[in-house]
Parts: C-alpha cells; structure tokens; sequence
C-alpha cells in the first residue's frame, strides 16, 4: 500500500447507548481509489461512513472509540473543527436532497456561506462543479429553475455537483442509488468512477454489483464487524472468507 | 454515455489481436523452418509460444473479471464469453504450430525425399482462415465469419489429396514412410488449425448475430 492512506480507522467501537454497533473496525482507505462497503441490513456500514466526517455527532447518546484518522490526523480530536472537516470530507446521501432554491444557487449557497463574494469566481465554480458531476450540458440553460424540476438522477448529480463546490478531498456516498433508476444509476456510476481521478471516494451500497462495477477495494461487514477487506477484483472473484462467499453469492444475506 | 467498461474491453480486443498474431507468426515460422530447414527458427517458435500461453492466462483472467464485476449483458456479455473461448482456440492453434514444428526438426534433420508445394500451399489457406475469422471479430462481420467457416472443406480435401500422394510415396519406396508420415501429420496439424479457425468464425457469428452455428445447429 502507497505511503500514508487518505483516510483510516484504527480500532474503531461505536455504540448507540449501550448497543455496540461497530466493533474494532480498523480499514484503510487509499487515495483516489474508491472504496466499497457491502454487507446485510444492519451490518454497520452506514453507521461506519458516518463517523468518517462526524455526521453522527449529532445524534444522542452515542459513543465512539478508536480514531478515525484523517491524513494521520485523528478527527475526534477535540480542537477540530467538524465544519472544516466537512469541507475536507463531503458526503451525498441515499435520497437527493436539493435545497428549495435555484439550480445555481444550490451549489452557489455553499461557497456564499463560506465567505466568497466575487460573482464571476461563483459562476465560474458551479459552472465547473456541474461539468464535473456530468449535468452541465443538461441543465445549463435551466440555471435559474428550481431544482425540484430535475428528475431524480439529475437532482442527485446536483447534490454530487454541490459537494464537489466546495472541493473536498474526500466524498462519501451512502446509497447514492438507491431512490434512482438504472438509466440515471449507470450514470453516477460513470461518474464516480471518473471522481476518483481527483477525489477519493468511500461509498456505501446495498447493491452488491454496483460496489463491484464501481470500487477498486471492497469491505465485506457483518454484525458491524469487517469480515473481509480486499481488493475488489479479489473479492468478487475469490473471496478468502466463506461468509463473504456465501453473502456476495446470495446464499445469505 | 461512454462507459468505463468500454476501455476494458478494448484491452481484452488488444490483448487478443496480440495473442492472434502471435499464433500466426508461429505457423508461418513453423512452416518456414520446414522449407529452409533451418533449425533455429524453431527456438522462435518456442519462444512465442511462451507468450502466447501467458497471454491466453491473462484474457481469461480479464474476462472472469470482467464478468464478476460489470455483470455484462446482450452483446457485451456475448462479447466476453466469445473471446474466452477464442483465447482458448488460440492457444490451441499455437500448439499445433508447435506439433509442426517438432516434426519439421525430425525431418530436416533427414534427407529431403519431395519438393514441397502442398504443405506451405495448406499453411498459407490455414494462415489466412486464421487472419479472417479475427478480421471478423473486430470488424463485427459475420459474412466475412461464415467465408472462413466455408474454407475449412477446401482445407479438408487438400488435407485428403497430401494423404494420397504420400500414400503413394509410401507404397512406392517404404524407405520413405517415416518421412511421409511426418508431413502427413503436419497436413493433418494444418487441417486443425482451420478447423480451429473455423470455430473461432462461429463464435464471432454467435457474437454478432446472438445465433449459434455450430454443429449445423439452427433454431
């Protein structure tokens, strides 16, 4: 493995009260390079993508062991800045979730809040995000159009778009697919896969053959614990652990 | 939409040109050690060989991981399954090359009993059924497929003509029988090389047509 991985945990527990929901998870994820997560309901996954940039802070009664180590820096430290640490480590949930404004301004919002003023820079950036997330000769003539006019894989794309406004080193996907059809699913894909030239990419997936169309390694969790972490080619084709088999042949899971 | 799995398979295409063209040198040298008796060509031979029987390891490893993780359907499915079995055939092919030239050390390294006009006649049809049926799978070409799929009995008689010529050598002077015999197989080695051109033809008309040709088998 290449020097220092992007992101890493080492020795993770986390609990929700008293339940114990991710038990000594220790994974390393390399720089762009896009990194699976599979595994039955319940197993963790997006509960382990979650603490990846603190997104279960929020939630009470939780607790987190371990660290999760972002460029060799512990994010649960206490001197760090979650809002900075979101910057570096965006995230696109399950369902697309514009805000109630404009096409432009969905992306614009992120970077105004973050203190930009120069309209020309703005405009130049949600240009530049849209291209990247693949919907700019889509939508650039509906620019000013709410975003709830977008059918559901274009409005995912924009929330692709507007994470990437903001030019995070890491994105996180948990179940970017799951609210879309195949047409606009073998689209994202496409574009993940063209994402990780620039980012470094962690998703989480319900469906197993997309994990396998679109990841470099993959992580098999079960009862939040990994079972099995490789290459992807290597677990699609011959996984070491018999679980693994089992579930990613469907004779589980 | 471009798709990633696109390039994948333009470099399963590349790797298979490769391994086909190696396949062809190898007759052609085969036959050319032969015809000028020439011992050294066969290290050449050998030597490819090598490549080619990794070659034919890496497509199978590319299109087992081609269809683990893409799922293929339709045509690319037909596609990965097509140049699966066409990487076997050609690694065949380059064993027969290898067969020919094994028997062609036997022979050159006895007197020449019979000017050869069949034999490289046989190996260039053989070469260029071979050339066609890959011409056909890159070129998507199924007429083209079903040419070389009709060569195979004009090989099949030249093959049964070199039997009877020989079998005439043989009864006319048994001094001549182990040298016979040996240009009676490498007829026979060529003849099997078509008929592995063949079936390369009828996997790229399976490819392109979604039909199966084989066995005379219509549905």
């Amino acid at each position: 493995m290449k020097n220092q991985p992007k992101i890493e945990a080492r020795n993770v527990n986390f609990y929700y009260g008293s339940q114990i929901a991710l038990k000594n998870i220790n994974i390393a994820c390399e720089e762009n390079k896009v990194t699976a997560l599979i595994g039955p309901s319940g197993c963790g996954k997006s509960t382990f993508i979650r603490t990846l940039n603190r997104m279960n802070d929020v939630i009470p009664g939780i607790k987190i062991e371990g660290d999760i180590l972002l460029e060799g820096e512990n994010i649960y430290h206490p001197k760090v800045d979650v809002a900075v640490l979101r910057k570096r480590v965006g995230m696109v949930f399950q369902k697309p979730n514009p805000f109630p404004k404009s096409i432009f301004n969905n992306i614009a919002y992120g970077l105004r809040i973050n203190g930009m003023r120069d309209k020309k820079k703005i405009e130049m950036i949600v240009e530049k995000s849209l291209k990247e997330a693949a919907l700019w000769d889509e939508i650039k003539d509906r620019m000013d159009e709410n975003a709830f006019s977008l059918s559901g894989g274009q409005q995912q794309r924009l929330c692709i778009a507007r994470a990437l406004a903001i030019k995070p080193e890491v994105i996180l996907f948990d179940e970017p697919c799951s609210a879309i059809d195949p047409v606009a699913t073998a689209k994202i894909e496409e574009l993940i896969h063209q994402l990780k030239e620039h980012y470094t990419v962690v998703i989480v997936t319900h469906n197993m053959q997309q994990a396998a169309r679109v990841s470099d390694f993959t992580a098999f969790m079960m009862l939040g614990e990994i079972v099995e972490y490789n290459k992807t080619d290597k677990i699609f084709t011959n996984p070491s652990n018999k679980l693994t088999e089992d579930y990613i042949t469907g004779r589980f899971g | 939409m471009e798709r990633h799995l696109d390039e994948e398979l333009q470099e399963l295409k590349e790797k298979l040109l490769m391994m086909a063209s190696m396949a062809e040198k190898n007759i052609s040298l085969s036959i050319q050690c032969l015809k000028e008796r020439k011992e050294e060509i066969a290290q050449d031979v050998y030597k490819n060989e090598e490549t080619i029987n990794f070659l034919d390891i890496e497509i199978d490893q590319i299109c087992m991981k081609l269809l683990a993780l893409h799922q293929p359907m339709a045509v690319d499915l037909r596609y990965i399954t097509s140049a699966l079995k066409i990487s076997s055939e050609l690694e065949r092919i380059a064993d027969q090359a290898v067969n020919i030239t094994d028997r062609s050390l036997v022979l050159i390294n006895s007197l020449p009993f019979k000017p050869l006009i069949d034999i490289p006649r046989m190996a260039s049809m053989a070469q260029s059924m071979l050339k066609d049926s890959i011409e056909s799978f890159i070129k998507k070409d199924a007429d083209l497929a079903r040419n070389v799929c009709w060569r195979d009995d004009d090989m099949d008689e030249m093959n049964d003509q070199i039997f009877r010529v020989l079998l005439t050598y043989m009864m006319q002077e048994p001094a001549s029988i182990k040298r016979a015999v040996g240009l009676m197989l490498i007829g026979r080695h060529l003849e099997r090389i078509a008929d592995h051109s063949t079936n390369i033809s009828e996997e790229v008309i399976y490819y392109v047509k979604g039909k199966s040709i084989k066995h005379h088998y219509t549905d």
